[in-house]
C-alpha cells in the first residue's frame, strides 16, 4: 500500500493533449474514482499511472519513488501495481489458477506457497473450488472477480480499475459494487477506480476527481461536489445541476450571499470571500425548485411534460430567459400540462466560485 | 402469387446451379477421377496400383526424401516467419512498410525463380562470387545441390507464409492480456514466452501446417536443386517418370501423387489436433499492445533485419540479373563481357520461349479474368448465403490450391487423357489442358479476397435495391459486383502474378507448342543455359514487380489482408 502523487502531469498525443497539468494526491488506502465523460483522459490517466505511457512533462510518484517524470519511466513490471481491466483480460490459454499465480510464477515464488496464495485469493473473492475451470467457462461476474484475484495475489502497492462494471448487467454491477466496497475495506488498498458513472463513483469513492477534456475540474468529496461544483462543468455534470445566470448583489457573509436571479432576489450558499458581481452563474438542482402558484417566483410555461411512473420531470422555460430549461420532479397526481402557464420558486443554490468560468 | 414466389426463386436457383456446376467441373470431377484410378484402375475395383506403388523402393526413398524437406523446410520457415513477425508487430522498429514488403517479396516469386537466383549466386560460375574472385573453380559442385540447399530454399520461400499468418494473428491480440501480464511482474521477454506465443498457438500451426502443404508439394526447389544431386522427393519422381514413360505409367504416378496428397492432409489433421489442445479463443478485441522499446538494441535489430533481407531477396536478385548479363557460362562479368543478347535470345529468337511468353500471358490473363467473373457469384453465395452446404462449397474451392499442384496435374491428365465423352474434344497435349488446371488451381486464389470482400460490405446495401425492385441478377450486376470488384480484382492480380512463371503443374502437363515460362525456363536450366534461364526470370520478376506496383494503386479499395505485401 503506498500514496499515489501526480504532479503537473501532462500526456500529448502529436497534437492532441490528452491530460493537461493534472495534479492529484491519493492518501495510502484512500479510495479515488476518476470521473468524466468518455474521452476526457480518465483512462490515459490509468495508463500512465500504470506505466503503459510514458508522461510529456510533470511526475507520478507511488510511495516514496518516482515511476514518472520526462526523463524517464519505471517498467509496468517494475511498478507493483494491480489492475482490473474493463474486459477482464483472462488468458484464455491458462486456467483459472494459473491466471491467478501468473505473477506469483514470474516472481519465481516457492510452488506450494504459489498454490497456498492462490488457493487464498480464490476464496477471498468466493470462488473456491473454481481453480481448474478455463475462463471461457465462467460467468461475466465470475470472470470480474477472478481478475479482482488476479490482482490481489501479488500483494500491490496500488490498484487500478478501468470502468470494471461497464460490461455487467445492472444486478451484477449493484453486488459488484458491494464486493468492491467490502474489499476495500478488507485490504485497505490504495485505489484509483476509473468510471463514467456517476453513481457508481458516488456509492464507492473517499474522493472523487472529475475530469474534463484532459483537465482536472475538482477533485473533492462525494457530497462536495454535488453541493458545492467549482465550476460550471462539474455543477452541469454532476446529477444534471441547473445553471441560471445571476448577479451577486452582496458579499460573503457566513457562508451566504444574496443574488438576483430571472429578476428575483434570492439568498444562495457561497465560497468565503465572494464578492459582488454581474455574469456570475448559480448552480440549483431539481429539488430546489417549487411550484408556487402565488408566493414570490417567477414565471414561465412548461415546455413538456415527461411522466416517470409516481411522477413526472417536467422541463420549464422561465419568461425571463426563455432560452433556458429548468427541470424538476412532480410527484402524483401530476397537475401541469405542457403549453400551461406556471410559477416557479428557488428555495436555494450554490453560486460557482469566480474566476471558475469554463 | 406462386407464380411470383417461383420467378423470385428462380434466379436464385440458376445462380445455385450455375455455380455448382463449375465447382463440380473444376474441384469433384479431377479428385474423384483421381480416386477412381487408385482404386479401381482400369474400372474393377483392386489394389493392384496401390501394391505396386508400395513395392517400389523409389516410392519409399522419396516419400523419406520428401518427409525430410518438407519438415525441414517447415521448421525453418516457422521459425524466421515468427521471429520476423514478433519483431515487426511487437517492437518499436522502424521502416516496417518496406521491411514487410521486402520481406514478403519471395512469396511473389516463383520458387524455380528463387532457386535459379541462389544456384547463381553460389555456383562456380557465380559472376557474384567472380567480382571479388571467390567464385570456387568450375566443375566444383555447388552447395546448394544437397538436402540442407533445399530446406534452406524452401525456409526462405515460405517464411513470409508464416509471417503473414502469424502478424495477422499478432494483430488481433488485445493489448489487456499483455498489459495484464506486465502489471503482473513480468518482463518483456517473459510476456512473449508465456503469453504471446502460447496465444499464437492457432497461427503457428495454421502458418506451419500451409508451410508444410507447400514445401512437401513444392517442384520448383527440388527440381532445380535436387535433380542434378539425384535427391528426388515425390513431385520431381512424379516429373521423372512422366518425362521418361509417357501416358503409360500415369497410373502408378497417380499413386505417387495421391500419396503426396495423404502427407499434406496429415500435417494439416496434425494442426487441427495441437489446436484444439487448450482454449485460445480471444473474446475480446482492443487496440495491438504499445511496441516494446528496443531501446539501444534497436539499431541492432534493424540492421540484422535487414541484413536478412539483402541476404534473402536482394543478393540472389542481384546474382540473377548479373548471370542474365554474362554472355556464356563460367565467363566473369566486366564492362566489356556485359550484354543484353540473353534477353534478345529469349524474346526473339527462340521459338519456345516466344511462345512461353504469349502462352503464359495469355492463360495468366484468362485463369485471372474468369476467376474474378466466377469469385464473385460463388462469393456470394458462401459468404451471404444461407445454405448449410456453401461450406462444403468453400473446402471443395479449397481443395485443388491445398493440395500440391502435382496432384491436380495428375488429375487433369487422368481426366483428359481421352477426347471429352460425347463430344470428342481433345484436350490431352493442347494448352487447353494447362488453362482448365490453372482454372481449377487459381480459383481460390480470387475468393478468398473476394469474401473477405463481402464480409466488410454491409448487407443492407443489397437489400435496399431488393427493396427497391431489383431482382437477383440485377443486383449482382449493379450493386454486388461493383462493392466487391476491388477486392476479386485485385484477387484476379494475384492469380496472374502467380501463374505467369508457374512451373509445377505446366511441367507435367505442357507439350510441344504449349510451352509456359515455367517449362521453358526449366529446360534451359536442364540444358546448362543458365543465362538465358536467368533473362526470363530477370523479365517475369520484373513483371510481377510492376503488377504489384499496379495493384497497389487499388489498395485503398481493399480490406486490409488482401495485398500480402502491404502492411
Amino acid at each position: 500500500m503506498a500514496r499515489l502523487s501526480l504532479d503537473h502531469v501532462t500526456k500529448s498525443f502529436a497534437d492532441f493533449d490528452a491530460v493537461k497539468d493534472v495534479s492529484i494526491d491519493v492518501a495510502d488506502g484512500e479510495f479515488l474514482a476518476v470521473l468524466g465523460p468518455s474521452g476526457c483522459g480518465k483512462t490515459t490517466l490509468l495508463r500512465l499511472v500504470a506505466g503503459f505511457e510514458k508522461v510529456t512533462s510533470g511526475e507520478i510518484r507511488i510511495g516514496s519513488d518516482v515511476v514518472s517524470n520526462s526523463g524517464g519511466s519505471v517498467a509496468p513490471e517494475k511498478r507493483r501495481v494491480g489492475i482490473v481491466f474493463q474486459n477482464y483480460a483472462l488468458w484464455p490459454h491458462m486456467t483459472v489458477a494459473e491466471n491467478i499465480g501468473y505473477s506469483l510464477k514470474v516472481a519465481k515464488l516457492d510452488k506450494a506457497v504459489a498454490r497456498q496464495k492462490v488457493e487464498d485469493a480464490l476464496a477471498l473473492v468466493n470462488l473456491q473450488g473454481l481453480g481448474e475451470r478455463g475462463p471461457a467457462n465462467l460467468s461475466g461476474g465470475q470472470r470480474q472477480r477472478v481478475a479482482l484475484a488476479r490482482c490481489l495475489v501479488a500483494a500491490p502497492s496500488l490498484v487500478l480499475f478501468d470502468e470494471p462494471l461497464a460490461n455487467l448487467d445492472v444486478h451484477l454491477r449493484a453486488s459488484m459494487e458491494d464486493e468492491f466496497s467490502a474489499f476495500h475495506k478488507r485490504t485497505g488498498t490504495t485505489i484509483v477506480y476509473i468510471t463514467h458513472d456517476q453513481a457508481e463513483a458516488m456509492a464507492l469513492a473517499d474522493r472523487i476527481a472529475v475530469m474534463d477534456h484532459g483537465r482536472l475540474a475538482q477533485l473533492a468529496t462525494p457530497r462536495e461536489l454535488y453541493h458545492e461544483p467549482a465550476n460550471e462543468m462539474v455543477a452541469s455534470f454532476i446529477s444534471q445541476g441547473i445553471l441560471l445566470p445571476a448577479d451577486v448583489l452582496t458579499g460573503e457573509e457566513g457562508g451566504h450571499c444574496k443574488v438576483r436571479v430571472l429578476g428575483t432576489e434570492l439568498v444562495v450558499r457561497c465560497r468565503p470571500g465572494q464578492r459582488p458581481r454581474a455574469g456570475a452563474k448559480i448552480c440549483c438542482r431539481s429539488a430546489d425548485l417549487d411550484v408556487s402558484p402565488d408566493g414570490p417566483g417567477f414565471d414561465g410555461i412548461v415546455k413538456r411534460v415527461i411522466y416517470q411512473g409516481g411522477g413526472a420531470r417536467i422541463e420549464f422555460a422561465p419568461a425571463a430567459g426563455p432560452d433556458l430549461t429548468l427541470h424538476f420532479e412532480q410527484p402524483d397526481p401530476v397537475v401541469l400540462d405542457s403549453g400551461a402557464q406556471a410559477r416557479l420558486r428557488i428555495k436555494s443554490g450554490w453560486l460557482i466560485p469566480a474566476g471558475t468560468a469554463s | 402469387m406462386s407464380t411470383r414466389i417461383r420467378e423470385s426463386r428462380g434466379q436464385e436457383m440458376a445462380l445455385t446451379a450455375a455455380v455448382a456446376v463449375v465447382i463440380v467441373l473444376l474441384s469433384l470431377l479431377p479428385m474423384l477421377r483421381l480416386v477412381k484410378e487408385i482404386v479401381a484402375p482400369g474400372g474393377t475395383v483392386s489394389d493392384v496400383a496401390i501394391k505396386a506403388g508400395l513395392a517400389s523402393p523409389a516410392t519409399w526413398i522419396a516419400t523419406w526424401h520428401t518427409l525430410v524437406v518438407g519438415i525441414g523446410g517447415t521448421l525453418l520457415a516457422v521459425l524466421s516467419g515468427t521471429l520476423v513477425a514478433v519483431l515487426v508487430s511487437l517492437t518499436d522498429i522502424r521502416g516496417r512498410g518496406a521491411l514487410v514488403l521486402c520481406y514478403v517479396m519471395p512469396l511473389m516469386i516463383a520458387p524455380q525463380v528463387t532457386a535459379l537466383a541462389w544456384l547463381q549466386l553460389f555456383g562456380p560460375a557465380s559472376p557474384f562470387l567472380k567480382l571479388f574472385g571467390a567464385a570456387p573453380p568450375l566443375g566444383t559442385k555447388n552447395p546448394l545441390y544437397s538436402t540442407s540447399g533445399i530446406i534452406l530454399l524452401l525456409g526462405v520461400q515460405y517464411g513470409p507464409l508464416v509471417f503473414l499468418l502469424v502478424r495477422a494473428g499478432l494483430r488481433k491480440l488485445p493489448r489487456e492480456l499483455v498489459e495484464a501480464a506486465r502489471a503482473g511482474g513480468a518482463g518483456w521477454f517473459t510476456v512473449l514466452v508465456t503469453i504471446v506465443l502460447p496465444l499464437m498457438t492457432p497461427s503457428i500451426m495454421a502458418a506451419a501446417a500451409l508451410a508444410f502443404v507447400s514445401c512437401v508439394g513444392n517442384f520448383g526447389i527440388p527440381a532445380f536443386l535436387g535433380i542434378p544431386a539425384n535427391y528426388l522427393v515425390l513431385p520431381t519422381l512424379i516429373y521423372q517418370k512422366l518425362a521418361g514413360g509417357g501416358p503409360a505409367v500415369l497410373g502408378e504416378t497417380a499413386f505417387l501423387s495421391v500419396l503426396i496428397g495423404v502427407i499434406a492432409m496429415a500435417g494439416i489433421l496434425a494442426q487441427e489436433v495441437m489446436s484444439r489442445r487448450r482454449d485460445y479463443r480471444i473474446s475480446s478485441t482492443s487496440l495491438p499492445a504499445e511496441p516494446y522499446e528496443l531501446g539501444r538494441w534497436r539499431a541492432v535489430v534493424q540492421a540484422g533485419m535487414w541484413l536478412l533481407i539483402v541476404l534473402v531477396l536482394f543478393l540472389p536478385l542481384f546474382g540473377l540479373v548479373l548471370t542474365s548479363l554474362v554472355p556464356g557460362y563460367g565467363i566473369a562479368l566486366t564492362a566489356k563481357t556485359a550484354t543484353l543478347d540473353n534477353y534478345r535470345f529469349v524474346l526473339f529468337e527462340h521459338d519456345a520461349a516466344n511462345r512461353a511468353f504469349f502462352n503464359s500471358f495469355w492463360l495468366s490473363i484468362a485463369a485471372a479474368f474468369f476467376a474474378v467473373v466466377v469469385a464473385v457469384p460463388v462469393g456470394y453465395l458462401i459468404a451471404w448465403g444461407k445454405q448449410r452446404w456453401v461450406r462444403l462449397l468453400n473446402l471443395s474451392v479449397e481443395l485443388p490450391y491445398a493440395l500440391p499442384g502435382v496432384v491436380l496435374a495428375i488429375a487433369s491428365l487422368l481426366l483428359f487423357l481421352r477426347p471429352i465423352p460425347l463430344t470428342g474434344i481433345q484436350l490431352y497435349n493442347t494448352v487447353w489442358i494447362i488453362l482448365y488446371a490453372y482454372l481449377a488451381r487459381f480459383l481460390v486464389l480470387a475468393l478468398r479476397p473476394t469474401i473477405s470482400g463481402y464480409h466488410q460490405i454491409d448487407r443492407a446495401l443489397e437489400e435496399a435495391a431488393q427493396v427497391a425492385g431489383a431482382g437477383l441478377f440485377t443486383r449482382l450486376r449493379t450493386i454486388v459486383f461493383p462493392l466487391v470488384a476491388p477486392a476479386a480484382i485485385a484477387g484476379g492480380l494475384l492469380i496472374f502474378m502467380t501463374a505467369l512463371s508457374e512451373l509445377t503443374v505446366s511441367a507435367l502437363l505442357w507439350s510441344s507448342g504449349s510451352e509456359t515460362i515455367g517449362v521453358v525456363m526449366f529446360s534451359f536450366e536442364q540444358g546448362g543455359d543458365s543465362n538465358y534461364a536467368a533473362a526470363m526470370s530477370v523479365i517475369t520478376v520484373a513483371v510481377t514487380f510492376v503488377l504489384m506496383l499496379v495493384t497497389n494503386l487499388l489498395a485503398p479499395y481493399l480490406p486490409s489482408g488482401v495485398l500480402p505485401w502491404r502492411d
